[in-house]
């Protein structure tokens, strides 16, 4: 038995031993807690705090921040035995997929001491401070300024569309220290406390109805120049190679069918494409199963379909990396084209529902249909937040393509 | 299995790219069409390719071949693509020669195919009879005559059937024309009496056939009578993966043209690329060339393995593929500007072979709608 089939089973011995009944598919004969009931909170919690504690929440952090020092290979294996039991690894976050791995590369030793653990077990929720009511597209274009005051930065300015900030404790946030650089040389990566004299956070409400975004106002907050991350003034380099890891987690809320790799031969069965269809059937005219509509048939084949040749183009793009053939994808290109898709697909289920997708709130609506026309409002972001299409075809054009600025 | 060529397709790959363009750049498709050639192809050049082990690729050993996969002989299909140069490759090798490998006996399958093996026999298969492909909808009869049957109806588009020696004619011994019961195949010497044949020029400047059957006798069947579809269908997948393979050699040949085109040529002082109304049309046919291959790569291995999955994803292919040849063959020209116009810029050439090749086999709406009758929708 080779070391990656040891790891297997001391996996999958482990997560048989330690992940409660509600946080995975439930066995033969088993009672779980309701999804939300406190019981299933109860072993949520639980079943966070057993993963962090063996650093299973950053499976390839190294173990002195608290990671679970795995490799590549390793952390593939975790994750399909995890799926096999029907469960997610927990505690999945800004700090864990943005932060975390920005600091890995970028961070001094002290800093990394100081925060990685903390994003390990979920003791610190970090909030984005990136984009402002000024600079949107044209991030490199931010002002909150942040002038330093003996071993300390005072900042003042105003941060938009920070996610989840009203239950943050503490912001990575772009800041300008130089005002009279170029634009994209007098930026810099900073940390502080959120609740800092001088912030003050007001959600906003979306179209969909929803808050999960802030605007934050800075003034004159005080933070300590030793959580400045790098050098001064670079902030640029490590703000892109953060929206890197941005788009990745994106384009990845895409989906698509699972790889072929994961399924073993012998139980291979035809594989279905049915997600759309089967909504659908429940509102539109049908006969034997077919839907009826020519135009609506021809809409959910055509998105299922973009979604198999995006979710093989992004298995292709994993290959040639790891055989370093031929030029990569840039995430540019999935997070364009998989946010455009869901808002196709949006579109799509929305038409198939007809009216029962109109509903607003209280009677008359299921509550999947409600949420179905919450969820279409809610994915027109998904084209603009991380940087929207349009700037992500420029990068196709610029870095793929190399067409001249 | 991996979504990246092997070494050995990578050497593969460089041996046909080399090939090809040594022997058959895109003028030697444009110096047969000045030459009014006879043939629409060169036999030398395909015997040639035959000697290299391309006609038997995919032949077992036993027959003369070389016993490999369609992910390799997608890799020819794609080199083949990118200077549009016309063979017998698919009409002989994958869809004529797919039948009689599916449903030819001893002495008939050896012989025939170790001839097609070689380039020196041609087939095609003769199965469409309307403008739009359909492969069911089949009215040419095949009654029973004594110990054989006799064969009567038209077909047309039938791929390069000018030239061919035999015809693999699917005909109907049963039922209604859109049943898949009731077909059988036949194998018929094109000389046969009853037997007349058409050339017709496509806008490619390659041929098909008008094939007309006047009571054809023939006693070669292949296959089990009124059981054709069995043995037709699985060929026409793997057909039109392959047609997916040079589709893909063509989109990213006009697409690579395209874009050298946009970061050389000038207008009010600047090179056109750095427009960003090119540029964003450029990104979305990358878009569309990235995800062609990804699922046409994958379609030929499913192929290779024997995956339910293959009807499904050649579906998807064929879509993918017709619907991205036929963007970034139109975007090409308009780049291009009044030039792709002339016949002298090899843009036309492009065009023209990418609506056949969309075309042929079922277009893309064809097989969204195959998709969704897969899925049960």
């Amino acid at each position: 038995m080779d070391s990656l089939e040891t790891f297997r089973q001391e996996a999958r011995s482990w997560l048989e031993e330690n992940c409660p009944p509600s946080q995975r598919a439930p066995r033969e004969g088993e009672t779980v807690a309701g999804w939300g009931s406190p019981e299933f909170l109860e072993e949520a919690k639980q079943w966070h705090q057993r993963c962090a504690n063996k650093g299973w929440t950053c499976p390839t952090w190294p173990a002195e921040y608290g990671g679970g020092a795995l490799s590549k290979p390793e952390e593939k294996v975790l994750k399909q035995e995890v799926g096999r039991i029907g469960s997610t690894l927990p505690g999945g976050s800004f700090g864990t997929h943005m932060l975390g791995p920005c600091l890995l590369e970028f961070a001094n030793e002290d800093q990394k001491r100081r925060f990685l653990p903390d994003i390990v077990h979920g003791r610190v929720v970090w909030a984005q401070g990136y984009s402002e009511p000024g600079a949107g597209s044209d991030l490199a274009g931010l002002q909150t300024r942040a002038e330093r005051n003996g071993d300390e930065y005072v900042i003042n300015g105003s941060k938009i569309w920070t996610t989840g900030a009203n239950r943050a404790d503490w912001m990575f946030c772009l800041v300008r220290t130089d005002p009279d650089a170029p634009k994209h040389e007098g930026i810099s990566f900073i940390l502080f406390d959120l609740k800092s004299p001088g912030v003050t956070i007001s959600p906003i409400e979306l179209i969909s109805g929803a808050s999960e975004f802030c605007q934050v106002f800075f003034e004159d907050v005080r933070a300590k120049a030793e959580n400045l991350v790098g050098e001064k003034n670079k902030g640029w380099t490590i703000a892109k190679r953060l929206l890197q890891h941005e788009r990745a987690m994106i384009s990845a809320v895409g989906g698509g069918p699972p790889s072929s790799g994961a399924t073993k031969k012998k139980e291979r069965k035809v594989r279905r494409y049915r997600g759309l269809a089967d909504v659908a059937l429940d509102y539109v005219p049908s006969e034997d199963g077919r839907i009826l509509d020519a135009e609506l048939r021809e809409r959910i084949t055509q998105n299922e379909m973009d979604g198999i040749c995006l979710s093989l183009t992004m298995r292709r793009s994993g290959e040639e990396a790891r055989a370093a053939q031929g030029p990569s994808h840039t995430a540019s290109l999935f997070k364009w084209y998989a946010t455009e898709l869901n808002k196709r697909r949006q579109e799509i289920l929305v038409s198939a529902l007809g009216t029962q997708a109109l509903g607003w709130e209280g009677e008359g609506f299921s509550p999947n249909e409600i949420q179905q026309t919450r969820s279409w409002l809610r994915s027109k972001g998904n084209s603009i937040e991380g940087g929207t299409s349009e700037v992500q075809m420029n990068v196709i054009a610029k870095r793929v393509l190399g067409l001249p600025d | 299995m991996a979504l990246v060529l092997t070494e050995e397709q990578q050497i593969l790959q460089q041996t046909a790219r080399e090939f090809v363009s040594a022997n058959a750049p895109l003028t030697h498709l444009r110096a047969l069409r000045d030459n009014e050639d006879a043939t629409g192809f060169s036999r030398d050049l395909w015997k040639e390719m035959a000697q290299l082990g391309w006609a038997g690729l995919i032949e077992e050993e036993s027959n003369g071949g070389s016993g490999l996969g369609h992910a390799e002989l997608g890799v020819l299909f794609e080199e083949c693509g990118r200077t549009l140069v016309p063979t017998p490759f698919l009409s002989s090798v994958v869809l004529a020669g797919g039948c009689v490998r599916a449903g030819a006996s001893e002495p008939t399958l050896r012989q025939v195919l170790s001839g097609v093996a070689q380039g020196e026999t041609l087939l095609a298969l003769a199965l469409d009879e309307r403008p739009h492909f359909d492969p069911y909808a089949v009215e040419t009869r095949a009654e029973k005559d004594g110990a054989g049957y006799r064969l009567t109806g038209k077909k047309t588009f039938v791929l390069d059937g000018h030239v061919a020696d035999r015809l693999v004619v699917v005909a109907r011994t049963s039922g209604q024309a859109g049943d898949r019961d009731g077909l059988t195949l036949f194998l018929v010497d094109a000389l046969s009496k009853g037997v007349t044949i058409t050339r017709t020029k496509m806008v490619d400047h390659r041929n098909a056939a008008r094939v007309e059957f006047d009571g054809v006798s023939t006693d070669t069947v292949l296959g089990e009578i009124g059981r054709g579809a069995d043995i037709l269908d699985p060929v026409l997948d793997r057909a039109t993966a392959v047609l997916c393979s040079e589709m893909l050699g063509l989109m990213t040949e006009a697409f690579e043209r395209t874009i050298e085109y946009l970061k050389t040529r000038e207008q009010f002082g600047v090179k056109i690329g750095t427009f960003q109304a090119l540029k964003h049309r450029a990104a979305a046919m990358f878009a569309e060339l990235e995800l062609s291959r990804s699922v046409v790569l994958e379609t030929l291995r499913a192929i290779d393995e024997g995956s339910p999955d293959v009807p499904t994803l050649v579906a998807v292919a064929k879509a993918r593929c017709s619907d991205a040849v036929s963007l970034i063959s139109r975007e090409m020209l308009q780049m291009h500007g009044g030039i792709g116009m002339t016949d002298e810029a090899d843009i036309g050439f492009f065009l023209k072979r990418a609506r056949v090749a969309e075309l042929t086999l079922g277009d893309a709406s064809y097989h969204r709608e195959r998709f969704a009758g897969l899925q049960g929708y």
